[in-house]
């Protein structure tokens, strides 16, 4: 992606400590519309943690967020999905009870707006809501292969099924960034290459992606550029091939004295 | 008259209330994990509003046929009970959401309290009679009688179960009701205003709360400010029976407490009857006692209550997940 392509999203300066340990500190990076934008470290730099900021689950201790030219309110997740960023979870969490239909159409909420009342009384203009998100859930379900389990409960998907189901969730939210926390962990093969597929097709259809991963592979193949956290702290960002070579994220990640 | 079937008809009918009731304790605690204890002081606030609109029109001497009568006091209800159902969240609940959960508990109880006094000053503490403007027919059915109060509640609530479980299946704000029980924050991603979902439970818990005061006070033929408490607690124990937090458990719990009930309620004077049980060592003086009345019953029955509160403690020992509630892990 060319570097002319404006900002979508800015974060500045964002920290977060838990206790003694300083988590996130003072971590700023940029990401581009249309990018596929890779956030990568070791095991326990901050990775998730940062998402976990970015979506309003944690509050963050100081830093902002410009998205999309206006300042993000953290506060809370129902916000943050409203400003249009949705994400998926490293240990899945979809509404297992719930029928992958059912749970795509919950993803919908954010950008509808008939209320209790309205759910009550059966107005006309609420059953057609309800007509329109079944419609747009079921499309969602066959864009990413899944809609013949449409009926199925979420629990009873199979692992790879289940997380594409949470990227159809969080389609559903008309998000303009699409935050996948290691969308491609306990996948096979097979399954690790359709996903890239899938995550291509996304960008080509107008999404911004944000992708925490430990396939290093996938990464760098997929991604435009990719930051490095390491002990809450960026210590790269640059397009794959750069931050590949850069002594710093090596030592990260293979330790300290090794490279020498 | 067989004794077995009028009671199995008397405990559906009010298991039929108590389901209704339980459904309220149920959908609360399946979004925020609270039992609402002052839920039953709602249902007691639908029976007073109801019977004070059907005595104003009694009052007027309007020529409306009864039926009519009857739903303007059950239409009047359900949005004072709405109301009450909403501020209850708002005011007492929602402050303490992110506070110890014996605190809302306790909240809980003293909004109990609160309301049964509210209900003290506006309505005085005498019982109101329910006026006698339905003739209640009673119909024949295979040796135990079934009057048309018992068929309407046994009807009206069927048809509360079965438009509540579509709504909760069915709708978007069922949908979203569902979410928000299974996993508040993922549910607030998918943009999920927790808020207004919980607002909307208690809202809805209300209202059915308003109809089962209703059904209620017409079978009994009487409301009282005191009626909640206990009609609540009974139809918490059958929440309880059924798996708190299911849909299902509470309408299974409400008609199975109602059964167990009305059974117990009916035989428990037969089988603690001393005369028909050899007591060792009291035989003389019960043989007196026997040859005089014919009865010396040990428990009659005045211990209806016993039973439902007999129920709750073998399930909290044997069950506590309820017959049809998720393992408690599976929830966490």
């Amino acid at each position: 992606m060319s570097a002319a392509s404006p900002v979508l999203l800015e974060a500045r300066g964002v920290g977060k400590r838990f206790g003694g340990v300083q988590a996130l500190k003072d971590v700023s990076l940029t990401i581009r519309r249309q990018e596929i934008y890779g956030l990568i470290g070791p095991n326990g730099a901050g990775k998730t943690t940062f998402f976990n900021v970015l979506t309003g689950l944690y509050q963050r201790d100081s830093g902002d967020v410009l998205f999309d030219e206006q300042a993000l309110d953290l506060a809370s997740p129902y916000r943050v999905a409203e400003a249009g960023i949705a994400r998926t979870f490293q240990n899945i969490r979809l509404f297992g009870s719930m029928t992958a239909l059912e749970n795509v159409m919950v993803g919908r909420h954010v950008r509808t707006h008939a209320g209790v009342i309205g759910a009550i009384l059966r107005t006309g203009r609420q059953r057609a809501e309800e007509a329109a998100i079944k419609r747009r859930a079921e499309e969602l379900l066959h864009y990413v292969g899944i809609a013949h389990r449409a009926g199925d409960l979420a629990r009873h998907l199979s692992y790879g099924d289940q997380r594409r189901l949470e990227i159809a969730r969080a389609l559903a939210t008309e998000p303009k960034l699409l935050a996948l926390d290691e969308p491609a962990a306990g996948m096979n093969a097979t399954e690790t290459a359709g996903l890239r597929q899938l995550i291509e097709g996304l960008r080509a259809d107008g999404l911004t992606v944000l992708l925490i991963e430990h396939d290093v592979k996938l990464v760098m193949g997929l991604c435009d550029r990719v930051a490095v956290l390491d002990y809450g702290q960026k210590i790269a960002e640059d397009v794959p091939a750069v931050v590949q070579k850069d002594p710093k994220v090596i030592e990260a990640y293979l330790g300290g004295g090794v490279g020498e | 008259m067989d004794i077995f079937l009028q009671q199995i008809i008397n405990g559906l009918t009010t298991g039929s209330v108590y389901a209704i009731v339980a459904l309220g304790y149920t959908m609360v605690y399946g979004v925020i994990q609270l039992i609402n204890f002052a839920h039953g002081e709602v249902v007691m606030i639908g029976a007073m509003v109801a019977f004070t609109v059907i005595m104003a029109i009694v009052g007027a001497g309007a020529p409306l046929p009864p039926i009519v009568i009857v739903l303007a006091g059950v239409l009047a209800a359900i949005p004072v009970c709405m109301t009450v159902g909403f501020l209850l969240e708002r005011v007492a609940y929602r402050p303490l959401r992110h506070a110890p959960r014996l605190a809302p508990l306790i909240t809980a109880i003293g909004m109990s309290i609160i309301l049964q006094q509210l209900a003290l000053l506006i309505w005085g503490r005498d019982p109101r009679a329910f006026p006698q403007i339905m003739e209640n027919t009673s119909f024949s059915l295979g040796g135990a009688a079934i009057s048309s109060v018992q068929i309407a509640i046994i009807l009206m609530s069927i048809a509360l179960m079965a438009v509540l479980t579509w709504f909760v299946y069915r709708t978007k704000f069922g949908i979203a009701m569902r979410a928000t029980a299974e996993n508040v924050s993922v549910a607030g991603l998918m943009g999920i205003d927790a808020n207004r979902v919980i607002a909307g439970t208690f809202i809805i818990a209300a209202g059915l709360a308003a109809v089962a005061g209703v059904m209620y006070g017409t079978y009994y033929g009487i409301a009282h400010y005191t009626m909640g408490f206990i009609l609540g607690l009974k139809a918490f124990s059958a929440a309880v029976l059924g798996g708190i937090g299911n849909l299902a458990g509470a309408m299974l719990g409400g008609i199975l407490l109602g059964l167990v009930e009305a059974l117990g309620t009916g035989y428990i004077s037969e089988f603690t009857d001393l005369c028909k049980w050899p007591v060792v060592g009291a035989e003389g003086m019960l043989m007196e006692r026997c040859a005089a009345d014919g009865h010396v019953v040990l428990f009659g029955s005045n211990y209806q209550d016993v039973f439902a509160f007999l129920v709750l403690i073998m399930v909290l020992v044997f069950r506590p997940s309820g017959l049809l509630g998720e393992r408690v892990s599976e929830r966490a």
